[in-house]
C-alpha cells in the first residue's frame, strides 16, 4: 500500500515535470512578445532587421510553447483532458463568435475604434480560465 | 453509472488519494467517479477491477446514479 503523503509515483513525478516545461515556455513566450512589442522603440530603434530577429524567435518559442502544452494535455489524466477539452471548446467557441461580431461592429462604423485581436486573445484567455474552474467545480 | 469504489476503497483503508496513486488519476478524478459524475474508460475500470481483485460488474453497474 502506498502512503500519498510521502511517495509521488511516475504518473504524478511526470505531470510535475510537464506543468513546470509549460510554464517556462509560457514565460519564455510572454518575454520574447514584449520583446518583439517594444524591441523596435526601446532597443534597436525601429531596424527591420532586429523586429525581423524579435518575431522570428517569437515565432520559434511560441512553437516550443503548443509542444509543451500538447505534452501536458496528453500527461493528464482522462477526466482532467475531457475538462480541458471543454474549456478549450467553449473557449473556441466564443473567441470565434465574439471575434467575427466585434469584427462586424469595425466593419459597419458601429465602433470608432479598430478591431485589436489583443481585446479577443484576452477574451478567450478569461473565458478558458472560467470554463476551467467552473467545469472543475462542477466535477466534484 | 453506479459503481461500489468508496465502498471498496473503505474496506481497504484506503483515501482516495491512495487510490488516485494506485490507479495514476488525479484525487479529484477518484472523487468524481464515486460521486457518479465522471464515467471511467474501460481500461481505467479493467485496472480498478485488478487492483480490487474483482471483475468490471462487480464494481461498476449500468445505472443511472
Amino acid at each position: 500500500m502506498r502512503n500519498s503523503s510521502a511517495e509521488k509515483t511516475p504518473w504524478v513525478r511526470q505531470q510535475l515535470v510537464n506543468r513546470n516545461r509549460l510554464a517556462v515556455w509560457t514565460a519564455a513566450y510572454v518575454l520574447t512578445m514584449a520583446l518583439a512589442s517594444f524591441g523596435p522603440v526601446f532597443l534597436w530603434d525601429g531596424a527591420v532587421a532586429g523586429s525581423v530577429l524579435a518575431i522570428g524567435l517569437n515565432t520559434c518559442v511560441g512553437a516550443g510553447m503548443i509542444w509543451a502544452n500538447i505534452r501536458n494535455l496528453l500527461g493528464l489524466d482522462e477526466m482532467q483532458q475531457r475538462l480541458q477539452l471543454e474549456a478549450m471548446g467553449i473557449s473556441l467557441g466564443v473567441g470565434l463568435v465574439a471575434g467575427l461580431s466585434y469584427e462586424n461592429l469595425d466593419i459597419s462604423n458601429v465602433i470608432v475604434s479598430h478591431a485589436q485581436i489583443s481585446w479577443l486573445v484576452m477574451l478567450m484567455g478569461v473565458t478558458y480560465l472560467a470554463t476551467t474552474l467552473l467545469r472543475a467545480r462542477a466535477y466534484q | 453509472m453506479k459503481n461500489r469504489l468508496r465502498e471498496l476503497r473503505a474496506e481497504k483503508g484506503w483515501t482516495q488519494a491512495d487510490l488516485a496513486l494506485e490507479l495514476d488519476v488525479s484525487r479529484q478524478t477518484i472523487n468524481a467517479i464515486e460521486t457518479g459524475k465522471f464515467d471511467p474508460s474501460l481500461p481505467l475500470a479493467f485496472k480498478a477491477a485488478r487492483i480490487f481483485g474483482l471483475t468490471i460488474e462487480e464494481i461498476f453497474r449500468d445505472e443511472p446514479t
